[in-house]
Formats: C-alpha cells, sequence, structure tokens
C-alpha cells in the first residue's frame, strides 16, 4: 500500500475499512471457505506473518538487517511449548522427554516459573523484548551498522541452535518440544480448540498490525526512517538514534516471539529447525517478496512465501525447491520493491501516477547506510 | 467521534473479546470424540502416504527409501492390489525439516485419507508426526533402526530397535575380546540416547568407555576427535554419526594412521549406499552392524535385489532402511488382508503373528510392541563397497523396544 508510505495520511476512513476488511476475511470468509486442515495451516502462515511485520518495521523503515529473529520466534515458541509441556505432565510431574533423555530428579530451576501459565504468557513477549534490549544496547551504542549487525544477529541465531541441541535432557534437542496435547486446557485434538486458535492468532496479527500502523505514522515512525537514511543527520538535530534503532528492534522481537508463541499450538512443534539461521533468513525472504517498507507487504509476503511452499511441494514433491527459487528470482529481478508495488502500479494505471513514488522513494531504495564511512 | 488510534483499540478489543468467547472445543482428559479421520477405501483405488525428504540433507537416504516403497507397491498392485484394490501412491516431501513432516502427515490424513503412511528416517521426524497420527489415529510404517525407547499405539516399526542392532554390535565387540571403546557420534538424539544405553551396556558387561564426542549434524570437523580417539588407544570406537560427517571423519582416520585392523569401527548408520559415497578405500575391514545388506542370501533378497536393480539402475545397491521399508508395505498388505478390512483398529488388531518372507529373512510381527521380529547381522565393509556378513544372531531376535530384558538397562526409560 503505498500510501502507507509515509507519503500522505490515509483518510480514517480507509484506515477503519481496511481493518474491517480484513477482520472480515480472517474471521468470515477463511473459515467459511477453508477445511480444517487449510485454515490450521492459515493459521500457521499468519504466525510467520506476525515475525514479519516486525522485521517490516525493524528492517523496511529502520534499515536493521535482523537476520536473526528466529532466536525470538524461538524464545518466544520454547517459552510457550514448555509451559504447555509442563501443564500435560501434570503439576510436579516432568515433561515426557527430560525423563526419557534428561534423567533428571527434577526440574532444572529456569524452567520451574514456567509451570505458571501468567508468567510463562508474559516470557514469551518479555524474554525475546528483554534480550533484544540488551544486545540493541549494547550493538547500537556502539554504532554497529548494516552488514555488521546483520552477521551479529545471523551468529546468534546459530548460537542458540547449538546450545538447544546440546541440551537434550533439559530441551528436547533437535527433536524440540512436540507431542503438546494441551493449550491452557483445551484439548488441542479437537478441530474446534484448533479453530479457536486460529482466530486467536488472526486476532492478534490484526492488533500486531494496528501497533505498527501507529508507529509508522506517529513522529517516532518519522524519525526511524530518518536515521534508517541519515544517521549522522539525525544525530546532529539532537536527537539519539540508538535509542531510535532499539525500539524499532525490540518491538520487533516482542512480535516475534509472540508468533513463536502461537506457532505451538498451531503447529503442535517448535524446534531447532524453526529458529536457526535457515528460518531467519526466510522470515526476511518473506519480507523482501512482499515489499519491505509498506505496512501490508511483509504480510503478504510472508504468507505468499508459506503458501507457495506447501502448494508447490505438494504439486511437485520432487522438484518445488527449484520452482521456489525460480520464484524468488523472479520477484527480486522484475519487482525489487515486492509484491506491494504490484498494487501500486495497478492503482498507478487506473488513476494517479503513483508508481515513481513507490519504486523509486525511499521505500524501495535499498539500504546503503550500513555501509560503515 | 473516536479518534483513530482508539478506534483501531476498540477494533482490536472487539476481536479479542470474540475470540475469547469463541472458545468452546473439548477440555483436555476429556473423552475424546473425535474418532480420527476415517480413510477413503469406497473406490477401486486406495491411498498409501509416502512421506520421504526428497529435498534437504536427508534426500541423498530418504529418497532410496521411497523407491523402495514405490517397487513394493507397483508389486503388490501387479498381483491384483490389496483386498482387490489397487494402491495410489501419494508422495509428499518432508523436506529434511521437522514440522514439515508434521504438515505434510496431517495432509496426507486429513486431505487425501490414507489407509496407511510410509516413511519418515530421523527420530526427530519420527517425533515430530507421532501426535499428529495419534491425534488422527492413523498409521505410520517407520522403516529405520532407532534409539528404541518409544512405543506409538499407531505407529510400526519395521526397523531395528536397539536389541536389535547396538547390542548385537556391542555383544560382537565383546565376543572379540575388545575391552576398551570410544563412542563418536553426532549432535542429535539417536547417538546420544544410543550412547547411553552403551554405557550402561559397557558398565554392565566389563568393558569401559574411554571417551564419547559428538560433531554438529553435517560437521566436516574431525581432526580434534580423531586426535582424541588416536591417543585414547581404545580397542574399538563405536560410530553413530549420521550423513556426511561420516565422510569427514574416515578419511581423518585414516590419514591419523588408524586402521580397521588395529582399532576397528563399528557404526550403526553406515549402509551400502553410504559406503558408496564416502569411497571403500576408507572404509574397507570397517564394521556395520544391521538386520540386513545386499549379499544376505536367500531367495527372497535375489528377487529384491533383482527388481530394485532393474527398476532403478544397476548400479544402486539395496540397503537395510530400504530393505525395511519395502517390508513394510508388505507386512501392511498381510495386516488389512487378516482384519478383511483397511479400519486401522481392526489392522492393528491382526498385527500380531504377522510373518513375511523378507529380504532378510523371515520377519514376525510382535503385536504388543509393533516392531517386528528381526536377525541382527554385523558385516564387514570389501573392498567392492558390498558389506559381507561375518556373524548373526542365528535366529530372528524378539523386539525389546524398552530394554526390559536386559538388567543393566533398567534406568534408562
Amino acid at each position: 500500500m503505498s500510501v502507507l508510505t509515509g507519503l500522505g495520511r490515509p483518510s480514517r476512513l480507509r484506515t477503519g475499512l481496511g481493518f474491517a476488511g480484513g477482520a472480515l476475511l480472517l474471521f468470515a470468509v477463511a473459515p467459511a471457505v477453508l477445511d480444517d486442515f487449510r485454515l490450521n495451516l492459515l493459521a500457521k502462515y499468519l504466525c510467520l506473518a506476525m515475525v514479519a511485520v516486525g522485521i517490516g518495521l525493524a528492517w523496511g523503515r529502520g534499515g536493521l538487517l535482523t537476520l536473526g529473529q528466529g532466536v525470538f520466534f524461538g524464545l518466544g515458541g520454547y517459552a510457550m511449548a514448555m509451559h504447555l509441556k509442563l501443564a500435560d505432565a501434570g503439576p510436579g510431574q516432568m515433561p515426557d522427554f527430560m525423563q526419557l533423555y534428561g534423567q533428571l530428579d527434577e526440574l532444572p530451576w529456569w524452567w520451574k516459573p514456567f509451570e505458571n501459565p501468567a508468567f510463562a504468557l508474559a516470557a514469551t513477549v518479555l524474554l525475546p523484548m528483554a534480550v533484544a534490549f540488551v544486545l540493541g544496547w549494547v550493538v547500537f551504542r556502539r554504532r554497529v551498522r548494516g552488514a555488521y549487525f546483520a552477521i551479529l544477529s545471523q551468529a546468534l541465531a546459530a548460537a542458540m541452535v547449538i546450545f538447544l541441541v546440546g541440551q537434550q535432557g533439559t530441551t528436547g534437542g533437535t527433536n524440540g518440544l512436540t507431542d503438546i496435547q494441551g493449550f491452557f486446557g483445551y484439548d488441542l485434538a479437537d478441530p474446534v480448540n484448533k479453530e479457536t486458535v486460529y482466530f486467536v492468532v488472526a486476532a492478534c496479527l490484526l492488533v500486531l498490525l494496528a501497533i505498527v500502523r501507529q508507529l509508522m505514522q506517529s513522529r517516532y515512525g518519522e524519525l526511524l526512517v530518518a536515521v534508517r537514511d541519515a544517521e549522522e543527520r539525525v544525530r546532529f538535530l539532537g536527537y539519539d538514534p540508538a535509542k531510535v534503532k532499539l525500539t524499532a528492534y525490540v518491538v520487533a522481537a516482542g512480535m516475534a516471539g509472540l508468533a513463536g508463541a502461537l506457532f505451538v499450538p498451531a503447529v503442535g512443534i517448535i524446534s531447532p529447525a524453526l529458529i536457526g539461521v535457515v528460518p531467519s533468513i526466510e522470515f526476511v525472504i518473506g519480507v523482501a517478496v512482499g515489499g519491505r517498507a509498506t505496512l501490508l507487504g511483509p504480510i503478504a509476503g510472508a504468507v505468499a512465501v508459506a503458501w507457495a511452499k506447501t502448494a508447490l511441494s505438494e504439486r511437485f514433491p520432487g522438484t518445488w525447491t527449484y520452482l521456489q527459487g525460480a520464484l524468488f528470482v523472479v520477484v527480486v529481478a522484475f519487482l525489487p520493491g515486492g509484491l506491494a508495488t504490484i498494487f501500486a502500479w495497478l492503482r498507478g494505471r487506473r488513476a494517479t501516477p503513483r508508481v515513481s513514488t513507490v519504486v523509486d522513494g525511499p521505500a524501495a531504495r535499498p539500504v546503503e547506510e550500513g555501509v560503515p564511512s | 467521534m473516536l479518534r483513530s488510534r482508539g478506534r483501531l483499540l476498540a477494533y482490536s478489543a472487539i476481536l479479542v473479546a470474540a475470540v475469547a468467547l469463541s472458545a468452546c472445543g473439548s477440555k483436555t482428559g476429556e473423552n475424546k470424540s473425535g474418532a480420527g479421520v476415517t480413510a477413503d477405501t469406497a473406490g477401486d483405488t486406495v491411498k498409501v502416504g509416502l512421506l520421504n525428504s526428497l529435498s534437504g540433507t536427508m534426500a541423498i537416504s530418504e529418497v532410496t527409501v521411497r523407491d523402495s516403497i514405490k517397487l513394493a507397491i507397483e508389486e503388490i498392485n501387479a498381483s491384483g492390489g490389496v483386498l482387490g484394490k489397487k494402491l495410489d501412491p501419494i508422495s509428499e516431501d518432508g523436506a529434511s525439516d521437522w514440522p514439515t513432516f508434521a504438515e505434510k502427515a496431517s495432509k496426507l490424513i486429513k486431505e487425501d485419507r490414507v489407509a496407511a503412511v510410509f516413511g519418515c528416517w530421523t527420530s526427530a521426524s519420527r517425533k515430530a508426526v507421532k501426535p499428529v497420527f495419534e491425534a488422527n489415529k492413523a498409521l505410520l510404517f517407520y522403516p529405520v533402526q532407532y534409539e528404541g525407547l518409544e512405543q506409538s499405539p499407531y505407529i510400526f516399526y519395521t526397523g531395528a530397535t536397539t536389541n536389535q542392532q547396538i547390542i548385537p554390535g556391542l555383544d560382537y565387540l565383546k565376543s572379540q575380546g575388545k575391552k576398551t571403546i570410544y563412542l563418536v557420534g553426532s549432535d542429535y538424539v539417536f547417538p546420544r540416547t544410543a550412547n547411553k544405553e552403551i554405557k550402561a551396556y559397557a558398565a554392565a558387561n566389563g568393558m569401559t568407555v574411554l571417551g564419547e564426542d559428538y560433531a554438529p549434524l553435517g560437521s566436516t570437523e574431525f581432526g580434534t576427535i580423531v586426535n582424541k580417539v588416536k591417543a585414547a588407544k581404545a580397542d574399538a570406537v563405536f560410530n553413530t554419526l549420521n550423513g556426511d560427517s561420516n565422510v569427514a571423519f574416515f578419511k581423518e582416520y585414516k590419514s591419523a594412521g588408524l586402521t580397521a585392523a588395529a582399532m576397528p569401527v563399528v557404526s550403526v548408520s553406515i549402509a551400502e549406499e553410504e559406503v558408496k559415497s564416502i569411497g571403500t578405500q576408507y572404509l574397507a575391514g570397517q564394521l556395520t552392524a544391521w538386520n540386513y545388506y545386499q549379499t544376505t542370501p536367500g531367495d527372497a533378497n535375489a528377487k529384491f535385489v533383482k527388481a530394485y536393480k532393474a527398476k532403478y539402475g544397476a548400479d544402486k545397491p539395496t540397503s537395510d532402511p530400504m530393505e525395511a521399508a519395502y517390508v513394510s508395505v508388505y507386512l501392511w498388505k498381510a495386516m488389512v488382508e487378516k482384519a478383511g478390512s483397511f479400519d486401522v483398529e481392526k489392522v492393528k488388531a491382526a498385527s500380531d503373528g504377522i510373518t513375511f518372507d523378507a529380504p532378510e529373512g523371515k520377519v514376525t510381527v510382535d503385536g504388543a510392541t509393533q516392531h517386528i521380529y528381526k536377525t541382527a547381522r554385523i558385516g564387514k565393509i570389501g573392498d567392492d563397497g558390498l558389506i559381507t556378513e561375518v556373524w548373526n544372531s542365528g535366529s530372528p531376535v524378539k523386539p525389546d523396544p524398552y530394554l526390559k530384558g536386559y538388567p543393566w538397562a533398567a534406568g534408562l526409560s
């Protein structure tokens, strides 16, 4: 949506209609059209879209190439999964995998608080935010930028995977946490409850969207774009770019954490394979395909990429990876601004020529500020 | 009129409230009403699912399993199908990614309504799909040797469990007078669990474990580990490395001057297919523990090897997991025919005592554990890349996934 790239405020009416339309689509159309299995898949896609919304803010608006969002996704996911495993096991009991691999006599102290649902729920969002805050504080203060920041965030994802795999007895190792029966007392094998999980995911996505829209429209949003495009100038104007970037990074981390937490009941598993270097890059690819600087682009991209993966692999189980690769190449080569540019292009053909503002504007221009000067 | 921000919050609040109100499904612990998805067996054909990694790091191994499942299905169709119905294989790609396995398993069961699913390789993928099969009351046939300590009511395990592969391997080393061993493995569930069992065995059988090292899956850096192995001067090495890592490990092993004669390596994840890709010059003389080799004698195996090579090429070797996958389709067929129905519960009830004259020899389904009786075989890798048997258990070994028959394993599960 080019109008949301900060070039002009859309009318309240249009925003309201947009949200109402989105809600209608997610809450009425999708459940009516899709069967249980497909609706459940959509819930998974929407979880990935929640991560994408955060990346859209941090990378699209803030220029922070976060190649390690899997870490925050994983922190949220493991916090939620561990609570559900402990709830499944019952009070005072150990989860099945700890008995099997850990041969521990009692729950390790760092998992103890996760028996409490309120603590676990809060941790799914606050824990990733806290980690992002500490990391961001150190990194942005020292003016680490661009490729260095990307490499650092990626290293964090790799380190987290190695840690989880090594701690098989307490984290489930490569298996991750799986075989989750209930979600706060509701049986996840029941399709009705699975549908409810979908509604929770869809509602959370809309809430996150509203939050990001507010941030983008606010003075802070302007400042974030300014930091992305000319950090030094913003500094001379008396602002602290580190704080501006830190905020976007922490918010994006919280969103990834919430996404990970909801991914667990939706999909039923969290494992190192979902949070390492490759999935972290895949999050970013989804955002790039959709259009990173727009509000809806990251969501469209994340859902489109995940949907294409499912659809192609079902149709062409042997060759789908090539087709998926070809799709990325086509999008990057012909739609550098992402799928969002298609909408702008279509609108441009119908009405005012707005295309140029999107294709050439700050939104779609590669962010080069990371090159150390 | 509300301001834009206020209105958004109001919308959000309504949405969340609507969601909270719509939660009315069954609680955990209530009697599960969902009886699972029934397979679609009304037509002339019956769909069966093939769930293997066709892309990613595991593809090299799992594609061969998919191929041998397809071979079995073709043979069964050529001889009239199952209960008069032809089998229609639906292949899905698990992509070497555990959550994808769960997604595809769900798709095969709910969308395609298959009568049974054959596949999975790594323990992690099996653990990921296990709840899917259990929640939907659908059947999985799992064809690969694994670490034991599992018994799902909806999985049939046609590969070896620990007491049919690893323990015979240790027994063999013991009978050869090996007193000290060194454990090398990939860092994931199978090696870590297997090594736990090996250490318990060693403690009870007067063997000493001199060291235990893990390398990340896919790691090719073995200088340090091999130096430690060399310095330890163990009598033998027990190797649970998986995939590419074996290439680097055995190259390093050879260049460090270690030989099969002085310090043999017993591997449990290297079959004919892997020997081909690692290179026989590094492996000749080393030991493996399996239940089947391409060289296993018998008419059933001669027929299987011939059919496989005719379909996929003369240079393609057959291996233990491929054979176990091939056997699993025939076992399912026999169960269905005995039950006279494709119904999962009836098939399960009919499973006990089903036998099949498999390439590895006669196998029998143990209904209680849903594992099968298999003959353990220790083999030596030859210069031609084939593995020849040096010892076997004589008769099929009763599966004991929880090692209940071994006093030393009491603390393991």
